[in-house]
């Protein structure tokens, strides 16, 4: 676990100072109770697929919206400058509560139903304290019926509440396939739009530190293809609570995934009210030479690999892709038209992947930009094996991320 | 408590959640007690009450529960406080028969003849809620005709018959209020005509033109309507179940005067949602009402092939439910028993459950022929001796409610309405293109707004290869 997050420091303050380069920060107004017909939420949130600018980079675009005091840092954006006196530190998991929290005090229909999320505060912790703040109703502790509790989240939903359902690990959701697919992404539009969902499910996935073949599944390559619901993953403090609080403020149902290993990375984030748009991915490091699409765990691989690369010599543009459906072509496509080449780093497993999709998504869309085949590196079509040393085979080092650029970039 | 336990082995595999197990649960995995009580808000039903066990006795309405003789040996003042709660000890190896000698007797308030067996329950039905109940049955049983005929015409692709369990349908909607959520299997559309959905905008369902709130998107018979509280038909069977949970827990969040009922069949009551859901349900304290419809068949799987318990009602006590067997065949008694236990879901906030035993007279579905799998004159005997309308209508005549020129009125002027809205929405035309698309999301994504794109071109391009009907 030690080295893990060590290696994990660095490339956290890393991607610090690369947030003042982010803009997904926007003030919005505190929106009216919502009744069950016509939700509109009253607050800013930039698209990315609206806006089409090309050739604008990242200052103009950043010009375009509303930006709160609390990010618009020094444009030194070293280290020192997000550690200054707004903004406060905190762990993921505790930024993911954080976002729940300001949501469910904002918003009375908001509520957690899962299991062990009451008085026990989740299996991660993430729901800590709030069944003691909003009462055991609010902050619901199930039977173990996966299938069931999510099936009683889209019902609550379809009736007037914001419910977030907790899978104690995403494998679990597998139990509940029946409900997502089939009545969660299906009934607003079976109904003609009578019924909105606005649910949120949730939950730890990912390959963890031998957690067994079940416990490291990587859902997202599952749910990809249905129709209706939206997906994102969260990769730092920072997006995790802006995500999470778009998601609850989402009218569709949105699936927000979170790493197993990535609960305990420390973050300094803004104390304002800010919110992170779904269908937007993030620049992580912008560059020349190469476009490194990755998302989740895999991102804080692709920046250690990045170091390496950057004293080699090479220049690699990092996106942290977040939203996983639908992708973000926009800055992806502005990235492949940028440096013609494109490394895909994930967690899923090769077949069938987010990576397989995104692949195709982009050939499809961006052949002619493309100097190179696209490389995509996945983790091999084998249940994750208990044993320490295999199951770090199984996931892409940032060794391979190296030697793969090299390859690329020849 | 027990389910805290049962868990221990799984949550220990997680990482992070271990030693945080080791400190809060004690032995036996009992929550430590400084975090049951007084710190939740006072507004919500604490769910960790100790409740005491046993039986409970109510008025006449309940089935009898039947222990098994076992209680003779019981040592009375030996016993322990287990998770869970006491329980008394015994020396008498006995099991727990896996069936009683009597069944669960059923609940019927007119007999096969429409005659009253008891008068205790019959006053409460008015003249006019009587030959309501009794043309909205009509109205079903003409309307599920005309479709299903109008299926094996080819001009609608599908249709799902009510035949048999028009009592069902119609007496349990008129027990309810119209603020109840109702979660419907597929064989409830009387509950959803009670309500008011008109013969017109069934038709514009099954037809899929642009009247129906479904816009087209659904297969025939899967209504669903906002503003009546019911909500859309999804195939998969028992689905609804814990959605049903999950409406009464929004419900009971906002303290309102109203439950949801959902409905479910005998097949239905073998998926395992259906036992979670009755689970949550008792453990949640919700307010559902869960109606079964044991009609005999599940397609071709008859009840014996289902399961061996008897029926549905007696899960009600695994469940920790409160449950009643009623005739379906009975308007008055579904009527009756759906209102009682309505009242005690809202008033005491706990889930009912309500078997509603009938038979499916029409088959399964029309890509169904039944006689394939069951006696023809199995059918005959239920569609020609038990039939609900004609119970009901014997009633009612004999109250001098009805004659039987009000029947032949009725009738033909159902027929003609049915016709109506079936030419009516023959001719409507279907939705545009863009309906294919909208409703996915609440705002169209770059690939659904590029897929539209493609699509419009092709269409444009090769009008020949598609329904000229269909605008663009």
């Amino acid at each position: 676990m030690a080295t893990i997050f060590q290696g994990l420091g660095a490339a956290t303050a890393l991607s610090a100072s690369s947030m003042s380069n982010s803009f997904e920060a926007i003030k919005f107004h505190v929106p009216t109770r919502r009744s069950l017909s016509g939700r509109k939420a009253s607050f800013f949130v930039v698209r990315s697929e609206g806006k089409m600018n090309p050739g604008s980079n990242q200052r103009t675009r950043r010009a375009d919206q509303l930006i709160t005091s609390a990010v618009a840092t020094k444009s030194d954006g070293a280290a020192a400058s997000t550690a200054s006196k707004s903004g406060h530190e905190l762990l993921l998991f505790e930024a993911l509560r954080e976002g729940l929290e300001e949501e469910m005090e904002r918003d009375p229909t908001v509520c957690v139903i899962g299991e062990d999320v009451g008085h026990y505060g989740g299996s991660y912790k993430v729901t800590k304290g709030l069944a003691e703040k909003y009462g055991d109703l609010r902050v619901l502790d199930t039977p173990i019926a996966e299938n069931s509790f999510t099936g009683m989240g889209i019902g609550a939903a379809m009736t007037g509440l914001r419910p977030i359902v907790e899978g104690m690990n995403m494998g679990f959701l597998l139990l509940a396939f029946n409900q997502i697919s089939n009545n969660c992404g299906m009934l607003h539009y079976t109904s003609g739009g009578q019924f909105t969902i606005p649910i949120v499910i949730r939950g730890p996935g990912g390959v963890g530190r031998q957690l067994g073949a079940e416990h490291s599944q990587r859902l997202e390559s599952y749910f990809q293809s249905i129709p209706g619901i939206q997906m994102v993953a969260c990769s730092t403090p920072y997006n995790a609570k802006g995500l999470m609080k778009a998601a609850i403020r989402s009218e569709n149902p949105v699936i927000l995934f979170e790493h197993v290993l990535l609960y305990n990375l420390k973050e300094t984030i803004p104390d304002e009210d800010y919110i992170c748009c779904l269908e937007e991915a993030e620049m992580v490091r912008p560059g020349e030479h190469v476009t490194i699409l990755t998302y989740s765990r895999m991102r804080y691989h692709v920046m250690q690999a990045a170091k390496t690369l950057v004293n080699k010599g090479y220049d690699p543009e990092v996106i942290d892709i977040r939203s996983l459906k639908p992708f973000d072509l926009h800055m992806i496509g502005n990235s492949v038209k940028k440096t013609h080449r494109v490394l895909i780093v994930e967690e899923c497993m090769r077949t069938g992947g987010i990576g397989a999709s995104l692949t195709s998504a982009i050939n499809e869309n961006f052949h002619d930009y493309l100097d190179a085949p696209i490389v995509c590196l996945s983790s091999q079509d084998v249940p994750t094996p208990y044993a320490g040393t295999l199951e770090e085979w199984t996931v892409v080092q940032p060794a391979q991320i190296v030697t793969a650029v090299e390859q690329l970039c020849r | 408590m027990a389910m805290i336990v049962g868990r221990s082995s799984r949550t220990s595999l997680i990482g992070n959640g271990y030693y945080y197990l080791r400190k809060k649960l004690g032995f036996l995995g009992v929550i430590s007690h400084e975090t049951s009580s007084p710190k939740y808000s006072s507004s919500t039903t604490p769910l960790f009450h100790p409740k005491p066990n046993g039986l409970w006795r109510f008025k006449a309405t309940l089935a009898q529960t039947q222990l098994a003789d076992h209680n003779k040996d019981v040592v009375d003042d030996q016993g322990l406080d287990f998770p869970g709660g006491r329980v008394t000890f015994t020396s008498d190896l006995t099991f727990i028969s896996e069936s009683t000698d009597k069944r669960v007797p059923c609940f019927r308030v007119l007999d096969d003849n429409g005659e009253p067996i008891t008068h205790n329950y019959v006053q409460q039905v008015t003249k006019d809620l009587a030959i309501n109940m009794y043309s909205n049955m009509v109205k079903l049983e003409t309307m599920d005709t005309m479709f299903y005929e109008a299926q094996r015409q080819g001009r609608i692709s599908f249709y799902l018959t009510t035949t048999g369990e028009e009592a069902t349908n119609i007496a349990s909607a008129a027990a309810l209020s119209p603020d109840d959520v109702i979660l419907p299997q597929y064989r409830e559309s009387g509950v959803l005509m009670w309500r008011g959905f008109t013969l017109q905008e069934f038709a514009n369902q099954c037809f899929g033109n642009i009247a129906d709130y479904g816009k087209g998107r659904q297969m025939p018979i899967h209504y669903g309507s906002n503003k009546h509280n019911f909500i859309t038909i999804s195939s998969p069977i028992a689905t609804q179940l814990p959605q049903a949970v999950g409406v009464a827990y929004s419900l009971k969040m906002d303290k309102k005067d109203a439950c949801v009922v959902t409905f479910f069949g005998d097949g239905a009551s073998s998926e395992g949602d259906c036992h979670a859901s009755l689970n949550f349900a008792a453990v949640m304290e919700a307010p559902v009402v869960f109606i079964c419809r044991n009609n005999g068949w599940a397609i071709s799987t008859p009840i014996e092939e289902q399961f061996r318990s008897d029926g549905i009602v007696v899960r009600g006590q695994a469940y920790g439910i409160r449950s009643i067997r009623v005739d379906g065949n009975d308007a008055l008694a579904v009527y009756t028993a759906v209102q009682k236990a309505r009242e005690m879901a809202i008033t005491e906030q706990r889930p009912m459950l309500v078997e509603v035993l009938s038979y499916r007279v029409g088959h399964h579905s029309t890509s169904d022929d039944s006689t394939k799998y069951r006696a023809v004159d199995e059918i005959e005997t239920w569609k020609m001796g038990r039939n609900p309308l004609s119970i009901f209508r014997r009633w009612i005549e004999r109250n001098g409610w009805w004659s039987d020129r009000d029947e032949s009125e009725l009738r033909s002027s159902l027929k003609k309405q049915v016709i109506e809205a079936i030419q009516v929405a023959e001719k409507t035309e279907k939705p545009s293109v863009a309906e294919l698309f909208k409703d996915v999301y609440d705002h169209s994504p770059i690939n659904l707004k590029e897929q539209e794109k493609l699509l419009r071109e092709t269409m444009r391009r090769h009008p020949q290869d598609y329904p000229s009907d269909v605008r663009i």
